[in-house]
């Protein structure tokens, strides 16, 4: 579908992700692509973003790219080494402005799935659980969910909701007792970026990668997308973006060989 | 207060906090004595079938490895484990079949490196049953009503999602705000394990870098092992208090065993050691590969160092403190296996 392309699927995602941080705001994020594009944020554009980690590393000097959220490369030369109880805490407070999330499956209201594939007692496919995305996306203001789309993943109903999106709708976070203003603010796939209807908090298809149409979109959708009237196209990786990237991940581990 | 909703996942590990602290009173010693000993003493001790456990550390990282091992090698049967960012350790105890009962925050996985076969495939043919589920700040502030000696804490996550329908929280009506709150339930395990860089005989315990859950699971805990990589002298801790954060009155024994975390991490000593862990992950793909690792790594060997000597001696284990103070590149054969 795509013209030749210079860079991979997973590169683009990582640049379409780290562009959505905000310089002098703070991130709460897991290992692999997230931390890439939290990364490559820090090198580019928000220099003074303030990374998080779940496990209790504040502030760090990312050295390479780190396997787990709690080795020592998330306090390395940090400004804070705590606890999760410390991290947690501040999330709970408001003090996390983004959250990274990856995901099996999702519904139209951005509830996610890392938990089971079937029925829980008797699941076809044992996830890892919550970890901290339930966390995560109860906690930070805005949640930015990176993961592949295809019509097993992007479903009317999901199996399990580990981590809650809109619930059922406008107003349903707010009645469970989720803090208010908090939720799902875009999923980032190989296809697209998808934002929220702000009446319906449905899935709202706001750009599309290079080559892609809004009919792939559909075709790899279990449920129907909102298309916004301005729906825009996503500006590939630099060539600049795509060095920094072997930087950051010099092996290859997340970012792919 | 009046009650909204109930998860029906199994409460595991609570106590009534006057019952605990009876329990407290007549069973952990407050007088100053030295608690070293063998690992094999520590588990035969405090490590009981049917016990529920949970282990120190963050998936890799600061994990009490030996004391894992030595579960396996004596052969505890029925364990329950909380799964609060359990990776290797749980991953291999339910491979070993010694743990048949989960709480999961986050199990089953190796983080970036892969999905765990063993363990996905103990709970998807049922040979493993997951008894309820949570999120890790939800295990977290567990283990912090626990500590307080309260029976729960209110929290502001689980809330609309399955994870509470499967956990043990209840949803109440906060009288405060009138809005809906969780109350997660107070979580004191039967024995926890903790892996750290010093302490002393009577197992006052530092940690350098992030405490992770440690603080509060150490004081939670009703028995608690301590393994060390280094043994200090008692001065070594009074000069510097402030850098205490398990105090020997919550501990139990303590366990001296250099690279007692291996194939995990050990912030400032060495790496993860991922040809060993890539290894297991290959192995484990079948009930025969998991037979395999245990009788070569486990049942093969008499104790931990000798262990140490079979997974490549004090080459290797240079090797992955060179790795750990960037000195030298980070290997992974597990790499060549993804997308």
């Amino acid at each position: 579908m795509a013209e030749e392309a210079t860079y991979t699927p997973t590169e683009l995602l990582a640049c379409v992700a780290s562009k959505l941080l905000e310089d002098g705001k703070s991130v709460f994020v897991g290992t692999g692509l997230p931390m890439i594009a939290a990364m490559l944020a820090q090198r580019t554009h928000a220099p003074n973003l303030l990374i998080i980690f779940e496990a209790g590393g504040i502030g760090p000097i990312v050295p390479v790219l780190p396997i787990s959220v709690g080795d020592s490369r998330t306090f390395y030369r940090a400004v804070g080494a705590s606890s999760m109880h410390d991290v947690m805490s501040a999330c709970q407070n408001g003090y996390v402005d983004y959250g990274f999330l990856g995901a099996a499956m999702i519904d139209q209201y951005g509830n996610i799935n890392t938990t089971v594939i079937g029925d829980h007692d008797h699941p076809t496919a044992r996830l890892p659980g919550s970890g901290g995305a339930n966390d995560i996306g109860s906690f930070c203001w805005k949640t930015i969910i990176l993961m592949r789309q295809d019509r097993r993943r992007f479903v009317k109903k999901v199996d399990f909701i580990t981590t809650p999106g809109y619930l059922s709708g406008p107003g349903a976070r707010e009645a469970a007792g989720l803090a208010g203003g908090t939720g799902p603010y875009r999923v980032i796939t190989q296809l697209g970026v998808y934002g929220f209807d702000e009446a319906t908090k449905r899935l709202k298809l706001l750009a599309l990668h290079p080559g892609v149409t809004v009919e792939d979109v559909q075709a790899n959708s279990g449920f129907e997308v909102l298309v916004a009237d301005d729906l825009i196209t996503t500006t590939p990786p630099t060539p600049e973006e795509r060095r920094l990237l072997r930087e950051i991940d010099p092996t290859g581990m997340a970012i792919g060989k | 207060m009046e009650v909204l909703r109930r998860g029906r996942g199994e409460l595991v590990g609570w106590y009534d906090p006057d019952e605990n602290r009876r329990w407290i009173q007549a069973n952990k010693s407050r007088e100053l004595r030295d608690k070293r000993m063998t690992v094999a003493e520590a588990v035969s001790r405090f490590v009981h079938d049917g016990d529920f456990i949970a282990s120190g550390g963050f998936g890799h990282v600061r994990v009490a490895m030996a004391v894992v091992y030595e579960i396996i090698r004596q052969g505890r049967k029925h364990l329950t484990m909380a799964g609060k960012t359990a990776v290797h350790d749980l991953d291999i105890l339910v491979g070993a079949g010694c743990v048949d009962r989960v709480e999961v925050a986050y199990s089953f996985g190796h983080e970036l490196r892969g999905l765990s076969p063993a363990s996905r495939r103990a709970v998807e043919t049922g040979r493993c049953r997951v008894v309820a589920e949570t999120s890790n700040a939800g295990y977290q502030w567990r283990f912090l009503a626990g500590m307080m000696g309260l029976p729960f804490i209110p929290t502001r996550n689980l809330l609309g999602t399955d994870t509470f329908e499967y956990s043990s929280a209840v949803v109440v009506k906060d009288p405060f705000s009138g809005k809906p709150i969780c109350l997660v339930p107070a979580c004191q395990p039967d024995v926890a394990f903790i892996h750290v860089p010093r302490c002393d005989k009577y197992g006052n315990a530092q940690i350098d870098g992030i405490l992770i859950e440690d603080f509060e699971l150490s004081r939670a805990a009703r028995r608690l092992i301590i393994t060390t990589e280094e043994i200090v002298d008692e001065e070594v801790i009074r000069s510097q208090p402030w850098r205490t954060s398990i105090p020997f009155f919550v501990v139990d024994a303590v366990v001296h065993v250099p690279y007692g975390a291996h194939p995990c991490e050990m912030p400032y000593l060495y790496f993860f050691d991922e040809e060993h862990i890539a290894e297991w992950l290959q192995l484990s793909r079948t009930d025969e590969g998991v037979q395999t690792y245990f009788d070569k790594y486990v049942h093969s060997v008499p104790d931990f160092s000798a262990y140490l000597e079979l997974i490549g001696g004090e080459k290797k284990l240079h090797y992955l403190r060179e790795v750990e103070h960037l000195r030298m590149p980070m290997v992974a054969p597990w790499m060549k296996n993804k997308e």
